[in-house]
């Protein structure tokens, strides 16, 4: 199979910080850049939260609105971002989607009413009183709005994607997925253009609980990633982050003009990372990579702040030589499925403008511009990812 | 050992099934054909104030044993286990590490009731996630059991696969959707060799109120094994159900050349998005007709080379109405026989299409076709041959298509066929 060049056309960027490229251009390419955080509302947990948004501009129906939960429309939101900056409303009908995901929002009220009312009730007796409870205050439509895969059907729904949908689960690594997958499928002739992304709704409790019990979330008053000290942990972001995916030649037939072009994409998973095993898999992952050209290299990292990933990709980042590090999470937190696109749709963004970003965390070092950007992902837990971003021909 | 679009051709050398019909391939399919039913009245927890009360479930040892229900994770873990393990063992590959990547099927996961008591309980009653959040720290267990990444990271460990597992939802279409990407993986050159799981382990309490309050499930619970009546007049929901399937996938020419028995070919895919509706489908059928034709072209053959199709075949009134649509505007006015595995095993969702496309398999391998059990009385509106009842012989069938359609518009095709 003869392989094509992939690039970007469009981005869908929601963030803490703001909507779009131009918002997030305009915070990020200038020096002292200040996080937005809500340290009350989850306390210990901080988080970045969403920004004050009307959906109304990617969502016009309110029926729509209604079916999802926050996640799917920050989701589908970003993801009609995307195919506007494309300028590819025209094309989804053939359009593939791939959508990392992770479990979609519960009735918190309804949850803590039954675990209080029924947790000390013999087990026996109380398998009856929670059947007709959930039976009664779950709402019907609650079920769609919390699947995974309805956030790729929402999308269908709302923006008429219907070329292909499949939904990747699995945290970090999965977005990874997403994007090497949408990337591959188009580079070897399936289709000639994809949207990928994912979406991460950072102000729930219910993931503060999943991740909080892992020892995943940063516990604390904010701190900068390589300020967090003990095991670390991430501090969840309010993120919604899309690409658009073409063939070279899909972009180039319709006078679409590309803001970066897609290298290479990479991952694995090692299965006890610690000691060097994440590190060594993400520089054999690097070594894998065919850059077309050379230049000075930038990274995007989406080091989580999660200890032994951290360390991991320190030792990982130390032998790569790059001119400048950013580790974006300072100023977006965390957004698990949604880092991965975040990053490489940061690293579009800054090569389409001929520039790059300021330190965002103490230690980020070096300086712009830079040539080609890398893209990292270690997953909290497990998974190693890199993507490769140069500039479009 | 190219197809006609020049990719290398991917076998099926190894195949495993669990489902409430039993823990084995070859007792799997010796019911099915059989006609049995796996469907049966819900014990594994209290049924009252229910509207649907019957299931098919898979229980693991220990809980027939009498040990409390595991969670949906574990259990889709320990029966996607023993799936994958059994299709290794027939493709004898993959001692000391497996050389290719693992696709898996799987449905969302979340903490469940018991998590939701216990935690409040060590909170002295006090069920807020703010309280459970205290006392769930340091929780590792929780923590690895309930991430979507947790259940394909552990089964990769297990079998050495290689690269980061993938898990995938396409709802219904889910396990299709992963034999799906494990062929692409092989055609694009990737890897000789993937495992595509589909399993689900989803009968818990609150599942089946969710699908209950969707108006999914039928309400027959007079009679479980009667049920589920695929394309029957008085059909009137799905029965939900669990169970795994894997398939050993390798290119042709690496399973000839390590001399492995070639069980069949995964000769098309094809898929194709809804943006019609969250449950239903286009009532044109344009995308489950789209799905169709595009795996049969993926095979390079035409519709009229298609022997028999795998139903996705629910039971619900609007899916059978719709695949009868589909069937015939992609088969004209002499569609195959058709029938549907649901009619036994329930639908077992996310590994339904990874089951369909493994019996699919062993319907060409013994020339035989299922039956849609149940069939009592037709439904004028399904103009098919559904093969009621009684299994049927045939000779000479090579390609089966088998359909997936999912919630949310997602929908896979695939198009199995004989070893050429």
């Amino acid at each position: 199979m003869t392989r094509q060049d992939v690039v970007i056309t469009g981005i869908g960027l929601v963030s803490s910080l703001g909507e779009g490229p131009e918002a997030h251009w305009q915070v990020l390419s200038r020096p002292g850049a200040t996080p937005v955080v809500d340290e009350a509302a989850f306390a210990p947990y901080a988080v970045h939260p969403l920004p004050a948004m009307s959906f109304d501009a990617q969502i016009p129906k309110k029926g729509d609105q209604r079916q999802m939960e926050p996640w799917q429309r920050l989701g589908t939101y970003a993801a009609g971002l995307a195919i506007d900056q494309a300028g590819a409303r025209g094309l989804v009908s053939d359009m593939h989607l791939v959508v990392a995901a992770g479990g979609g929002e519960r009735d918190v009220a309804v949850d803590e009413a039954v675990a209080t009312a029924l947790c000390a009730t013999p087990a026996a007796e109380a398998g009856a009183i929670l059947n007709e409870r959930l039976a009664t205050d779950l709402r019907p439509t609650l079920f769609l709005a919390q699947l995974s895969n309805l956030l790729a059907g929402n999308i269908s729904i709302v923006h008429g994607v219907t070329g292909s949908s499949r939904t990747f689960m699995g945290e970090e690594t999965a977005a990874a997925d997403a994007v090497r997958i949408a990337a591959a499928r188009l580079a070897e002739g399936r289709g000639g253009i994809a949207l990928v992304g994912g979406a991460y709704a950072s102000q729930r409790w219910d993931l503060v609980l999943l991740y909080g019990a892992g020892g995943a979330v940063w516990r604390g008053p904010f701190a900068p990633i390589s300020a967090r000290d003990g095991a670390g942990g991430f501090v969840g972001g309010a993120l919604g982050a899309f690409l658009v995916l073409e063939t070279a030649a899909h972009a180039a037939a319709r006078g679409a003009v590309p803001l970066a072009r897609i290298a290479g994409v990479a991952t694995d998973a090692t299965h006890a990372r610690a000691g060097g095993a994440s590190a060594g898999a993400a520089r054999a992952l690097w070594g894998g990579m065919k850059p077309a050209v050379g230049g000075r290299l930038g990274v995007l990292s989406g080091m989580t702040g999660v200890a032994e990933a951290r360390a991991e990709e320190e030792a990982f980042l130390a032998g790569l030589g790059a001119a400048a590090v950013r580790r974006t999470g300072s100023l977006l937190g965390h957004g698990v499925e949604a880092a991965f696109p975040a990053n490489v749709a940061l690293g579009a963004l800054a090569l389409s403008r001929g520039g790059f970003y300021p330190a965002m965390d103490p230690a980020d070092a070096g300086e712009g511009p830079v040539d080609r950007i890398l893209v990292t992902g270690f997953g909290q837990w497990r998974g190693e990812a890199l993507a490769l971003l140069e500039r479009a021909a | 050992m190219k197809d006609h679009l020049g990719r290398p051709l991917v076998a099926v050398t190894g195949i495993g099934i669990v489902s409430p019909l039993g823990w084995g391939r070859e007792e799997n399919w010796a019911a099915i054909i059989a006609g049995r039913s796996g469907i049966s009245r819900i014990r594994r927890f209290p049924t009252d104030k229910l509207r649907t009360t019957i299931a098919g479930t898979v229980e693991l040892p220990e809980e027939a044993a009498g040990a409390p229900s595991v969670s949906s994770p574990e259990r889709v873990e320990r029966m996607a286990a023993a799936a994958v393990a059994e299709a290794m063992v027939q493709a004898a590959i993959g001692q000391g590490g497996f050389p290719g990547p693992l696709m898996v099927g799987m449905p969302p996961v979340e903490y469940e009731w018991p998590q939701r008591f216990e935690l409040a309980r060590k909170a002295n009653g006090n069920g807020t996630y703010r309280a459970a959040t205290e006392v769930a720290a340091g929780r590792r267990d929780l923590y690895e059991t309930f991430m979507f990444g947790g259940v394909g990271e552990r089964l990769a460990a297990r079998f050495g696969t290689r690269g980061a597992p993938i898990a995938l939802t396409t709802a219904c279409a889910t396990g299709a959707s992963a034999i799906q990407m494990a062929v692409e993986a092989i055609q694009r050159g990737e890897a000789e060799a993937a495992i595509a799981l589909g399993a689900d382990g989803s009968v818990q309490p609150e599942a089946v109120i969710r699908f209950s309050l969707l108006s999914a499930l039928t309400a027959r619970n007079d009679d479980p094994q009667a049920a589920s009546r695929p394309f029957e007049k008085s059909r009137d929901g799905f029965v939900m159900s669990e169970g795994a399937a894997a398939l050993v996938l390798e290119s042709l020419e690496h399973a000839t050349a390590r001399g492995a028995a070639v069980l069949g070919i995964v000769s098309g895919c094809g898929e194709r998005a809804d943006s019609f509706h969250r449950t239903r489908s286009n009532p044109d059928g344009h995308a489950i007709i789209g799905a169709m034709r595009n795996a049969i072209a993926d095979a390079g053959i035409a519709p009229s080379d298609i022997g028999y199709v795998n139903a996705h075949g629910t039971g619900t009134p609007e899916n059978d109405k719709m695949e009868t649509l589909g069937m015939r505007a992609v088969f004209g006015d002499a569609p195959p026989p058709i029938s549907s595995n649901k009619s036994m095993l329930g639908h077992t969702l996310s590994a339904a299409g990874a089951i369909e496309a493994a019996l699919s398999l062993l319907t060409i391998r013994d020339q035989v076709l299922p039956p849609t059990i149940n069939h009592r009385e037709p439904d004028p509106a399904i103009t098919l041959d559904v093969v009621p009842n009684e299994a049927r012989r045939v000779s000479g069938l090579r390609h089966v298509l088998s359909n997936s359609f999912g919630f949310g518009g997602q929908n896979v095709c695939l198009v199995v066929s004989a070893a050429p």
